[in-house]
């Protein structure tokens, strides 16, 4: 690429509140690959929990609000198949019957991308320089491989983590349980979901599970730290960036 | 197992996560799906493009759909049958009813069809004094215990192998007590035994479709069990019982959309029995009913051809969303109240119950995908729920609790500087209460999340705030 790709960094909400470090993380790794990282400051939800509760009139306003923020730049990046996702697929959709948004939407979707699918399919990066002692294994989240084909992306940039190792699962691709407001709908549907995920987690032997998205993260970190299991969660580009030698999701500060 | 209503689906699907032999079984049913799909899709170089023939056949003849169900009455009546149209189930019901009558039935025997239990023709002419046997060796069983089908081609999948050895011990009261019933092929043989003497006694056989082929007026039975075949040539009298939109052109269609099937249903090639019956016995014909008739019922489905929802229309009742859904698989299909569970009843459930009576269905789904991943048909289950989500939303019929909850949070994520105002309060008061676990056990007004797991405390300030303030920008 002869020119700096500029690069809005849609956050999430998630990474916002809860992990700024996948941001950090995020940034670092576009920046290795050559991008300029711009953060708009007024960046807030996607949408996704109106859009999904039924409620399509907030679900496009937010959507206007993300596509002004974010539509001067060359690429929208987010650390998250699943927001990625809802600007990328949705919301096309969602405004489709708009004249003064339709085609914004549209471009937008055009340039929106999952993080490590950017790095690797869009820029062709896999200059990753990190090392991580032990063995993990890697939860595909739904969105993100449904949606966007997100699956052999992370696993070809694990692989040049020096030191690491990947356990599989025995069905990576099955839902861990989160679902956005699904998991406090039906808890007790989410919890048995999520407790088919951390059996097979447990079952891996590995000590860090993995995967690119943060309310999938956080949901089984809170199963495994319930059911007392001592293995690390993690945001897959953490460990990527070489920047995961603060607590795991869910633990204390050294 | 006694569920109730689709409103009730948490209570149900609690039920049922207590049901340690309903777990076992629904375990194994994702266990083997999970292999024997890919297994035999795999093999099969076309099997994503004969998806999109498969596709693009029944898109073609939904929008022609007066024209093809004109062509295919006009076919079986050429051949002999007759056509009977009804728009609801109590039209097809009395219809099926006046036809048993008409021939003086005593005995009625019948084909997989989950369309009958969609309009509970087993009560109605029972009711009316006649004796209705089921042949499938599952629906058998479920009539033997008084249940409903669990999944729309496993319809007992939901029962352990020593559950139906009691159920034939309790019912069939002559079996000797120490003939063996360890295994499938034991009890597939007694249940052989029984089902011969109906088969042979059976005046009248209904069956559902899989597919109407208007070309040729004939009727696409897909079995594994030869029970839809004695079912339909014994009996003096075969009565189809199929909706509209079980309509395709050709017999090539038809052959395109079975390939497909068996593959997405079972993990099968083909399955053992594909039986296309055209019109009544022939002069010369060795077998044969002597009466055709097709009984085709809209209940509905004209309504669904003219909503956002007509891509529904599609299905062929293969049950592959059922058996990939990770909902369906911590719950069973008898959670969703309704005569379809999994993906494709929290689509057609509100459709034919009203969604005020189910709008929990559609909500019951973490959206993740995995049933339009495996649908033959390419059906958007998803998006069809969350657009029935959108019908709940503007009628109000989902709990005021999470409306309001909405409903803040969306003013406040609509003003951005409100928003971060708030944000940065939130994060700063989660981070001071939870630093030292890194972890809730339990939090005010995140009891949803709580009960089952823990909820990670923020890691101290947000992005934002923190990328701006290193970067100076």
């Amino acid at each position: 690429m002869t020119e700096t790709p500029r690069v809005g960094l849609f956050a999430t909400c998630l990474v916002d509140l809860y992990r700024p470090t996948v941001g950090f993380a995020a940034a670092h790794l576009l920046e290795k690959a050559g991008c300029r990282v711009d953060v708009p400051a007024a960046q807030v939800c996607c949408g996704q929990p109106a859009y999904n509760a039924g409620d399509r009139d907030n679900a496009a306003a937010i959507a206007r609000q993300t596509i002004e923020l974010f539509e001067t730049f060359d690429y929208v990046v987010a650390p998250s198949g699943s927001c990625a996702g809802m600007l990328k697929l949705h919301y096309p959709d969602l405004l489709a019957d708009d004249p003064a948004y339709a085609a914004r939407a549209r471009a937008l979707a055009g340039r929106t991308w999952e993080l490590i699918a950017f790095l690797t399919d869009i820029l062709d990066w896999d200059g990753v320089d990190a090392d991580w002692p032990g063995d993990v294994t890697y939860h595909d989240a739904c969105s993100g491989l449904r949606e966007l084909g997100v699956r052999d992306q992370p696993r070809r940039l694990l692989a040049r983590v020096s030191g690491l190792k990947v356990n599989e699962l025995g069905a990576p691709d099955v839902c861990c349980g989160f679902g956005g407001t699904f998991c406090i709908k039906y808890p007790e549907v989410s919890g048995a979901m999520v407790d088919r995920k951390t059996d097979d987690i447990c079952d891996t032997g590995a000590s860090t599970l993995l995967a690119g998205d943060l309310g999938c993260l956080m949901n089984i970190a809170g199963r495994l730290t319930r059911r007392g299991e001592k293995i690390e969660v993690r945001h897959v580009a953490e460990v990527l960036a070489g920047i995961a030698d603060g607590p795991a999701i869910g633990q204390p500060d050294n | 197992m006694k569920t109730g209503s689709s409103l009730e689906f948490s209570r149900n699907a609690a039920r049922a996560q207590a049901d340690a032999d309903l777990q076992a079984a629904l375990e194994k049913l994702q266990r083997d799906t999970r292999t024997s799909r890919p297994a035999v899709t795999g093999r099969l170089p076309e099997f994503e493009d004969l998806r999109d023939r498969a596709v693009a056949i029944k898109n073609h003849t939904l929008a022609h759909l007066d024209h093809y169900l004109e062509q295919f009455e006009a076919n079986v009546i050429d051949a002999g049958g007759k056509v009977h149209w009804c728009s609801d189930a109590d039209g097809a019901r009395e219809t099926i009813l006046q036809i048993c009558r008409d021939a003086d039935a005593r005995t009625v025997g019948k084909g997989k069809s989950m369309v009958s239990e969609e309009i509970h023709l087993n009560d109605h002419l029972i009711e009316n004094g006649l004796d209705v046997v089921e042949t499938d060796l599952g629906e058998y069983i479920l009539q033997l215990r008084e249940e409903t089908p669990s999944h729309v081609v496993m319809p007992a999948i939901h029962l352990k192998k020593e559950q139906i050895a009691d159920t034939f011990r309790e019912h069939h009261t002559t079996l000797d007590p120490d003939r063996p019933l360890d295994e499938s092929k034991h009890m597939t043989a007694e249940a052989r035994t029984r089902l011969r003497e109906k088969f042979l006694a059976a005046d009248v056989g209904i069956t559902g479709a899989n597919m109407l082929i208007a070309e040729t007026g004939s009727v696409v039975v897909v079995t594994n069990e030869g029970n839809g075949d004695l079912t339909q040539t014994l009996p003096r009298i075969h009565i189809v019982l199929a909706t509209i939109e079980k309509a395709v052109p050709s017999i090539e269609d038809a052959l395109s959309i079975v390939r497909i099937l068996a593959r997405s249903a079972t993990g099968q090639e083909i399955t053992c029995y594909t039986t296309f019956a055209t019109g009544a016995r022939r002069a010369g014909d060795l077998d044969g009913p002597e009466e055709f008739h097709v009984v085709l019922m809209d209940n509905g489905r004209t309504k669904l051809l003219e909503s956002g929802f007509r891509d529904v229309l599609r299905c062929i009742r293969c049950g592959a969303c059922q058996s990939a859904c990770p909902v369906y698989g911590a719950v069973g299909g008898h959670a969703y109240g309704g005569v379809y569970g999994g993906p494709i009843g929290a689509v057609l459930t509100p459709a034919l119950d009203g969604i005020d009576k189910a709008w929990t269905l559609p909500e019951a789904s973490s959206f993740c995908g995995s049933c339009e991943a495996v649908c033959p048909m390419r059906i958007p289950l998803p998006d069809l729920m969350r657009r029935w989500r959108e019908i709940a939303h503007r009628e109000k019929l989902n709990k005021a609790a999470t409306r309001r909850g909405l409903a803040i949070w969306a003013w406040a994520a609509k003003r951005p500087k409100l928003y971060r105002a708030g944000a940065r309060f939130a994060v700063a008061a989660l981070r001071l209460l939870g630093r030292r676990k890194g972890r809730f056990q339990s939090l005010p007004l995140a009891g949803g999340w709580t009960a089952m797991r823990d909820l990670p405390a923020p890691e101290g300030g947000t992005f934002v705030d923190r990328w701006h303030r290193e970067r100076g920008a």
